[in-house]
């Protein structure tokens, strides 16, 4: 994978195959440290301990096939950088992947579009609740998808034309964060 | 217009409110990007951005875009398939440009792009 945030879509994937109804994506950059730490949590329907163990496993899928390399390709990711995969699930109440990385490491892929990412989730599932967090040292913005869409009245009808607006914004407020001008709390 | 606030946001609504009545689809499209890891290590998420944004642009009002995972033709991602009733045409090999080519041929203008169709079921041969 090219971006950080294509790693990202993949693992939400996994999240709302699991029939989650509530994901939050949460990067947190520390500078001083040097450490990137990615958590991507949600309330889906979880794994039992025998198919925790199997998920590092490119020869393991969940999805009835004979190959599943969404989780191996991070987990290798992060021995590249230095750091590494921790996954904690529980049947019946969801599961938290966190990836932590060594932030200057040279095989640590850019970020990359992460407007497209949360733009394509919103898209194809309406339905689920989106949080994100990105936070760079004393830096963050969050954003949740229902308040956006409560607060912006999202309809059927105006929903496809809205979202790529909202992508924008998103790119916006990275924008913001990035350049260190301030907080966002929206 | 750099979109920078809430308050953008609204203004972009009141505006897409006016656009959505002018305009009534007739075809119920179902648009499906295929996103297993395969797909969006070849760029689905690229592809998927392009149709939204191309179905956005053209004010397109009845279609559905949704995702699927692998379904084992990993060397044709990203795989596209368009849906209308029985009939399902699964493009392969799709780039952002070739998606919005098949939004305005396919879905627009009811033209199927024969060249980049991998399977079509529901349809008769023309």
């Amino acid at each position: 994978m090219k971006e950080l945030s294509l790693h990202i879509l993949d693992v939400v994937e996994n999240s709302l195959r699991a029939k989650a109804k509530k994901v939050r994506i949460s990067i947190l950059e520390d500078t001083r440290e040097n450490r990137l730490e990615l958590v991507i949590e949600d309330d889906g329907e979880g794994m039992d301990e025998e198919t925790l163990k199997m998920v590092r496993d490119p020869f393991f899928s969940g999805q009835g096939k004979k190959v599943g390399m969404g989780i191996p390709l991070l987990d290798q990711l992060t021995r590249q950088c230095e750091g590494n995969l921790e996954i904690l699930s529980e049947k019946g109440k969801g599961t938290t992947v966190r990836a932590t990385f060594q932030r200057d490491n040279l095989d640590l892929p850019p970020l990359g579009k992460l407007a497209d990412t949360l733009f394509v989730i919103m898209a194809s599932h309406p339905e689920v609740e989106l949080e994100f967090i990105h936070r760079i040292d004393d830096c963050q913005w969050l954003f949740n998808s229902k308040k956006v869409e409560e607060e912006l009245d999202l309809t059927e009808e105006n929903r496809g034309v809205l979202l790529p607006a909202i992508r924008e914004w998103i790119e916006y407020q990275e924008e913001i964060l990035k350049g260190g001008i301030g907080n966002e709390d929206k | 217009m750099k979109i920078s606030s809430i308050e953008d946001l609204r203004r972009i609504k009141e505006e897409a409110q006016k656009r959505t009545l002018l305009r009534e689809g007739k075809a119920d499209y179902r648009v499906v990007v295929h996103m297993g890891t395969c797909g969006i290590a070849a760029g689905a998420r690229e592809v998927m951005s392009a149709i939204l944004d191309e179905i956005a642009k053209r004010g397109l009002t009845n279609v559905m875009v949704t995702q699927a995972g692998c379904i084992g033709l990993c060397d044709r991602e990203p795989l596209v398939s368009v849906e209308k009733g029985e009939e399902r045409i699964l493009y392969g090999d799709i780039t952002p440009d070739r998606a919005r080519q098949i939004i305005a041929s396919h879905l627009v203008n009811g033209q199927i792009v024969g060249d980049w169709v991998v399977h079509a079921e529901g349809r008769a041969r023309r």
